[in-house]
């Protein structure tokens, strides 16, 4: 199997990720020898299996009690962003002003 | 002083021979003289590891101690460190000063490491061979011209040149065992959930798992001791309480029963490693170990299980990445969606965005139940194979890579040639099993790493059968040449 252009453009949009024309040939085959490749698992039995949700067996999920646990230094985590003024975070225009 | 082990160090700490100080300054010292050569390190903090020694000689002097107090180590970039650059080898986190400490970080520092700065490795620790990285290859150390395994390589060439004795690693398909392998060190995966992974940068949940990287088992279950625990922060962290993972050390081996898995005995295992592997074998024997032909029937199945499990992980883990709260922004979009999608082009290198798409594509509409759900199904064989084989073995011998540390460039251009480096060791990822990848012999000069399996939280007996292997072997003790 290989990837069309078309469907390397639905992943990498899926994926948010700009990818160039030039660089469509070498994802085709890159990905589509990958694919190949795990595409044996298919031959494999697995009829009534149960898929592994865990890998140790009797794992229980914990719950915690839904009260504060952490205080968030909002200054801290925003001298992070490229772009942030008044404690928000500036993104192009979303919605159009029109 | 750089040929010591942890637990000499320890040893020589405690007898006053030396102070943290010292020590630290010697390691600092390789560091800037050998690290130009080996590209093992994306960041060193002298001056605050300096600081630290000193505050560790002081609480010492005062009559405190803890289990490492003093010790100089090094962190995998892959771990947040409150105020330092933690880049996980990707440009798209150049900027990023964790605002934060890892659990494992934490742990260490109560500890008493004196960490000397952040490792190199693969970007997002995808890759096996530790080109990956933005911040330039690692160099195997053992020659100059081979890589040092991946993607744990920084960790594993600086434990291997002797610039730090300890250092930590994680390990999603192999990422800890196959670097200290290719570079002739120790390195331990522990049981899935035995180390938190808050602060860990996330590649594959269900798989990712930290570990230590050393030059003897010893000194892996020293630093594993300081790295493990319960962390209500990791929801996949173990409630148990730990147990002191050296204290079985000293126990012979002698009527141990290890399984070789027929599997990976058959076909294509290259002469040069299936000769220091049986030397291995021998060695063992010697010890007392029985040994006993064993089948895992669905092993086969486990590197393309593998590459459906952690690229459709990968692709939500890593969606994270928008451009907008932290990490790398492109400066060229008009709009939201660009911004997202160029800031992704433009900070992720192309292994990771081949396994973003690769992951994209099986869990796409249509799709999930081929890839994913069939995957984990297979996961679920694979490891009930575990299960039945432990029900007759105490621990699993294998080889831990296919070939010696390979030339630089040789397998860059082919994703599919580098993934199948880890043949031998996802399977036990994707059963959450402990393993250890010990030195067991040298090939042209070049290092060969055994690797042992064992069941969940088996850590103990892993480090005893690697333990006690080190008493009578030396391969753990030799120094690439040029960096004595």
């Amino acid at each position: 199997m290989s990837l069309s252009d078309d469907e390397l453009k639905k992943i990498a949009h899926l994926a948010r990720l700009h990818i160039e024309e030039q660089e469509l040939p070498a994802y085709a085959q890159h990905l589509s020898s990958i694919l190949n490749f795990v595409e044996q698992i298919s031959q494999a039995d697995t009829d009534k299996i149960k898929p592994m949700s865990h890998p140790l067996e009797n794992m229980i999920q914990r719950f915690r009690e839904d009260a504060v646990t952490e205080i968030v230094d909002r200054d801290k985590f925003q001298a992070l962003s490229a772009n942030h003024e008044a404690g928000l975070y500036l993104v192009p225009l979303v919605i159009d002003e029109k | 002083m750089h040929q010591l082990t942890i637990r000499k160090i320890v040893d020589g700490l405690d007898k006053k021979e030396f102070s943290s100080v010292e020590i630290v300054q010697h390691c600092l010292d390789r560091i800037q003289k050998f690290d130009t050569q080996l590209n093992s390190f994306i960041t060193v903090t002298p001056e605050l590891a300096l600081k630290k020694a000193a505050e560790a000689d002081a609480l010492r002097a005062a009559g405190k101690n803890s289990i490492l107090l003093g010790v100089p180590v090094a962190q995998k970039d892959i771990f947040c460190t409150d105020g330092i650059k933690t880049t996980c080898g990707s440009k798209m986190l150049d900027n990023f000063i964790a605002p934060y400490d890892a659990t494992v970080v934490q742990n260490m520092n109560k500890a008493g490491v004196i960490s000397l700065g952040k490792t190199n490795m693969d970007e997002f620790a995808m890759g096996s061979s530790n080109e990956t990285s933005y911040y330039g290859l690692v160099k195997n150390p053992w020659n100059l011209e081979t890589v040092p395994g991946g993607s744990s390589g920084g960790s594993a060439a600086a434990v291997a040149a002797k610039l730090v004795p300890g250092a930590t690693g994680t390990d999603t398909g192999g990422s800890i065992r196959q670097p200290a392998a290719l570079c002739g060190i120790t390195g331990l995966k522990p049981t899935y959930g035995l180390v938190s992974r808050y602060g860990m940068i996330a590649f594959a949940s269900s798989l990712d798992q930290a570990g230590p990287m050393a030059q003897t088992a010893e000194d892996c279950g020293l630093l594993l001791q300081s790295m493990a625990g319960f962390d209500p922060l990791d929801s996949t962290s173990i409630e148990k309480p730990l147990p002191n993972f050296n204290a079985e050390l000293s126990h012979s081996l002698q009527g141990k029963t290890f399984g070789l898995p027929k599997e990976f005995f058959q076909s294509g295992l290259d002469a040069n490693v299936a000769k220091v592997i049986d030397d291995a074998i021998n060695q063992f024997k010697k010890l007392g170990v029985n040994f006993k032909e064993i089948s895992l029937p669905n092993l086969s199945y486990s590197v393309p299980v593998y590459y459906v499990v952690a690229p459709a992980e990968c692709s939500s883990n890593l969606s994270r990445y928008d451009g907008v709260r932290y990490g790398h922004r492109s400066t060229k979009a008009s709009n939201l969606e660009e911004l997202y999608k160029l800031s992704r082009a433009e900070g992720f290198g192309a292994e990771v965005k081949r396994r973003i798409m690769i992951g994209t594509y099986a869990l796409s509409s249509g799709y999930y139940d081929a890839y994913y759900l069939k995957a984990q199904q297979l996961r679920e064989k694979i490891a009930h194979d575990f299960t039945l084989a432990f029900n007759e073995v105490d621990l699993i011998l294998s080889p831990t890579a296919p070939t010696t540390a390979f030339k630089i460039g040789a397998k860059s251009t082919d994703p599919l040639g580098m993934y199948l480096q880890d043949i031998y060791t996802i399977a036990v990822n994707l059963a959450g099993l402990a393993a250890i990848s010990l030195p067991a012999g040298f090939v042209a000069k070049m290092p060969i790493g055994v690797q042992l399996i064992g069941n969940h939280f088996s850590e103990p007996k892993l480090l005893n059968a690697g333990h006690q292997f080190q008493l009578h072997t030396e391969h753990h003790q030799k120094t690439p040449f040029g960096f004595e």
